[in-house]
């Protein structure tokens, strides 16, 4: 028992590849959660910004334990500033969609069916 | 006791807090009474434990530093970095010890002084988590040895700050106050994160112990001494959001907002204490250049504060100003190389204007209680031309205000006189050694305007007549739990408890045979004036500084009682007389509609020169190129129907032009290995597009355009709707549905196409 304890701490204390990914992983899966059962837009917009954010750790973690250039961090950078630009808009079409149908909610949000 | 049990004994003091928070935030609302009494005890048991641990530490291990590291992370070999180690450590030494008792002893008492004042509050018990999470993060900021603990702890303080200032959110003002905080010192943050990366960046360590080490075996940051200065000065900037110095000063006298004893734990005694603590810590790396800057900000800090306060008529507002004003004292005495001096005066502001503070709350609180007997909701109950005549109806109050009003201004018997004298002495020391005047006569006068104000509001409040005479009758004393804080405080501002020396006007004591200046480990061109240099200066310093000091505090006492009690000059007329500057000062000097002007309206002058720039070019160019294609066909469609001969001619031209164009773009993109063929082929291709080209103006212009393009476009539309039909089960309209095939899709081709 107390092994298994100890090589718990050391698994922690010693970061390798397999830990971002591990991290990078449950993010993506809790933002395609988010994405898939919120009812309100906002927080699928957070959702959408977990998921981009998870890529974004993909990236980090692979030019810093593959190659030791820092091609992974400037893609990040450049993801970053990407999402916010589509952050923008998307609040915009939320807004838009508000002010249409006087709700945020989007299983209401279903008039493309017919 | 051994170094183990102590550190042990240490940790559950730090963890105490913390788990009273846990507790209270998840389970608060069952508990009986919500809590408090957990909150309070848990505290008092980490008192008894902290004054324990300061007994064994200062007779057992006196000398020694206790300290206890592990590793957090270890990330191996970094590219670029080299190998990158992340500890986490605490230490036990003399200024830690005393800093344990100092912060419990205040949070304890201010628990207890809670259940009193915050009786049938909406948000009672969430209130004494918020203090459990706050004394929390104060201990680990005094335990820590390393500084990305102290930079963690020191947010987490920024945060309980901006919750429990915003207690009352529903206020605005509350909430601003609450906002302003947290940002302003996150300015502050910033210096002080750049300068432990720049320290980081050379040692690759964060500990405080293998830093200085590396400092004293030679080591530089950078290998230059002004990067040095610049990492100390840096780090002083944590200091300076967080004691509050100028410029960062604004967000204490807006924190007011929040309950009074939280303004005494956090804005008076703890929190504020945390940026001198630093300083204290960081000592050992501070150059000459870096010093100096410190002792300037004090100096100025003091100054500004100290002249705002006289100028004040809210009491919380006055004793507000007036801690920044001693923190600027303690900053001083620490820039000026009083080491002891600064954190004696540390710890003895700590007890006394937590008791000023919370001296101020029973009166607030007596008078909350008269007005609302009398219906009024107009009266400010803080304001204290509203009060007077108090001291008969709320002795307990009264007099303990009195005792902490004679330390704060220096009087002899009190611990103030004490540490305010050795700092004043340290600075008196440190004029006579660099021939600089400044600080010290900045020092002095700030002690008379000190012992000024501080009696203005003592005399205000509570002598003289109150105007209501009903609601003088409808006030009484605070009940026990309130006034036995505010007794112990006062006991504690005795010169006795510190110094352990029955001569009142000798600082000689266990205090400052336990808090000893650092040795410094800057290399020798950049250092301050050395350890013994300064207290062979100090050592003159003494006599004159005393003298002094009691001299000018003994000056404020009669100007202010010469005012306001015997009403030999007329306060009203001096306003009157000197109206810019009263207004400069009851104004604040401006400074927050300096901010507002410089940082608020710049930034949206910022954004809206941005704004411009998309809509009108941005948005014109876009447009623009809408418009020039519209009037392209426009203009083709006329030419054509209406038979301009230049116009037709000028569209034969250029088609032409675009074949010659597609003929040279083709043989220019032609790989080289290719022969003649290809050469042939691109230019029979360039001249079908260029072809092309002029053929669809014409069709276009002929109305052929509308019946074979669009006849495509619909024909294309229609079968999609075929197909749409076929699907259209599948069309439930919830954004979500559609994601969820998405995914289900992208899944299935992960598997399939492996």
């Amino acid at each position: 028992m107390n092994a298994f304890f100890r090589d718990v701490i050391v698994f922690l204390q010693n970061p390798g590849l397999t830990h971002f990914l591990i991290i990078s992983a449950l993010l993506f899966s809790m933002g395609i959660f988010a994405i898939l059962t919120r009812r309100n837009a906002v927080m699928v917009l957070m959702g959408i910004e977990l998921v981009l954010n998870a890529a974004n750790i993909n990236f980090i973690a692979f030019s810093r334990y593959t190659t030791g250039t820092f091609d992974g961090q400037v893609i990040a950078i450049f993801v970053i500033i990407l999402a916010a630009a589509e952050a923008a808009i998307m609040l915009a079409i939320v807004l838009n969609i508000f002010q249409n149908f006087n709700t945020v909610n989007v299983d209401e949000i279903n008039q493309l069916k017919d | 006791m051994s170094h183990e049990t102590i550190l042990t004994l240490s940790l559950i003091v730090l963890l105490l807090p913390l788990f009273n928070f846990v507790v209270l935030v998840f389970f608060g609302r069952r508990l009986p009474r919500q809590g408090d009494w957990l909150g309070t005890s848990l505290l008092f048991v980490g008192l008894a434990l902290s004054a324990v641990i300061l007994y064994t530490k200062l007779t057992a291990y006196h000398d020694e530093t206790i300290q206890a590291t592990i590793t957090w992370v270890n990330f191996g070999n970094v590219p670029g970095f080299g190998p990158m180690k992340m500890d986490l450590g605490i230490m036990v030494d003399n200024i830690s010890a005393i800093m344990l008792v100092v912060v419990n002893i205040v949070s304890a008492l201010v628990h207890l002084f809670s259940i009193g004042y915050m009786q049938g509050d909406v948000r009672y018990g969430r209130y004494f988590s918020y203090l459990g999470v706050f004394t929390f993060s104060m201990l680990g900021i005094v335990l820590t040895n390393n500084f990305f603990l102290m930079y963690v702890s020191w947010e987490l303080v920024g945060l309980s700050s901006y919750l429990l200032i915003g207690h009352w959110f529903e206020k605005k003002s509350a909430s601003d106050a609450a906002k302003k905080a947290f940002v302003v010192n996150r300015v502050g943050d910033v210096g002080m994160f750049i300068g432990i990366m720049i320290l980081f960046a050379q040692f690759h360590t964060f500990s405080f112990d293998a830093i200085f080490t590396g400092m004293q075996a030679g080591q530089v940051p950078f290998g230059s001494e002004p990067w040095l200065t610049a990492a100390g000065i840096l780090i002083f900037c944590g200091a300076i959001g967080k004691s509050a110095q100028f410029p960062l000063h604004v967000w204490l006298p807006d924190a007011m907002e929040g309950p009074t004893p939280v303004s005494a734990l956090i804005h008076a005694a703890t929190m504020v204490a945390a940026g001198v603590y630093l300083v204290t810590r960081t000592f050992a790396m501070m150059t000459a250049d870096a010093l100096m800057f410190i002792a300037y900000i004090g100096a100025i800090t003091a100054f500004i504060s100290a002249t705002i306060a006289i100028a004040q008529n809210d009491i919380k507002k006055v004793l507000a100003y007036s801690t920044v004003s001693q923190l600027g004292y303690m900053v001083m005495g620490l820039g000026v190389g009083a080491y002891t001096a600064g954190f004696f005066h540390l710890s003895t502001h700590a007890m006394f204007k937590a008791g000023l503070f919370l001296g101020s709350g029973s009166v607030i609180h007596a008078m909350h209680h008269a007005l609302h007997h009398s219906h009024d909701h107009q009266t400010d109950p803080q304001d204290i031309r509203n009060m007077g005549g108090l001291w008969k109806k709320m002795p307990i109050t009264f007099w303990t205000f009195l005792v902490y009003t004679l330390a704060i201004c220096g009087v002899p018997f009190t611990s103030g006189f004490l540490s305010k004298d050795e700092i004043l002495a340290g600075t008196l020391a440190y004029g006579n050694l660099t021939g600089n005047y400044f600080i010290p006569i900045i020092g002095f006068f700030v002690a008379g305007l000190t012992a000024f104000y501080m009696f203005r509001v003592v005399i205000l409040t509570f002598f003289g007549e109150h105007k209501d005479q009903h609601r003088l009758d409808s006030i009484h004393e605070s009940p026990h739990v309130m006034t036995i804080p505010l007794i112990l405080f006062a006991v504690l501002s005795f010169f006795f408890f510190f110094t352990g020396n029955l001569n009142p006007i000798s600082v000689q004591g266990w205090f400052v045979n336990a808090v000893e200046r650092p040795v410094s480990v800057v290399p020798a061109g950049v250092a301050a004036a050395g350890k013994e240099v300064f207290e062979e200066s100090l050592h003159h310093a003494h006599a004159p500084a005393m003298v002094l000091s009691l001299i000018v505090a003994g000056l404020g006492m009669l100007v202010a009682f010469a005012t306001y009690y015997w009403k030999k000059i007329n306060a009203d007329a001096v306003a009157e007389r000197l109206k810019p500057v009263h207004q400069f000062l009851v104004n604040k000097w401006y400074f927050d509609e300096l901010y507002e002007f410089v940082f608020v309206q710049g930034t949206k002058g910022i954004a809206w020169a941005y704004n411009w720039f998309d809509s009108k070019v941005i948005d014109g160019i876009v447009n623009g190129v809408g418009r020039w294609t519209m009037a392209v066909t426009h203009g083709t469609k006329e030419a054509w129907e209406e038979g301009h001969a230049g116009a037709i001619a000028y569209m034969v031209v250029m088609g032409f032009i675009s074949f010659y164009a597609g003929w040279v773009t083709g043989s220019a993109l032609l790989p080289t290995a290719v022969g003649v063929w290809g050469m042939a082929g691109y230019g029979l291709l360039s001249l079908g597009v260029a072809g092309m080209t002029f053929f669809l103006f014409y069709v276009g212009v002929g109305g052929f355009d509308n019946k074979i393009i669009d006849g495509l476009v619909n024909f294309v539309a229609t079968l999609a709707g075929f197909f749409g039909l076929l699907g259209r089960k599948f069309q439930t309209g919830k954004v979500q549905t559609y994601l969820a095939f998405a995914m289900f899709a992208v899944m299935v081709f992960f598997l399939w196409f492996r």
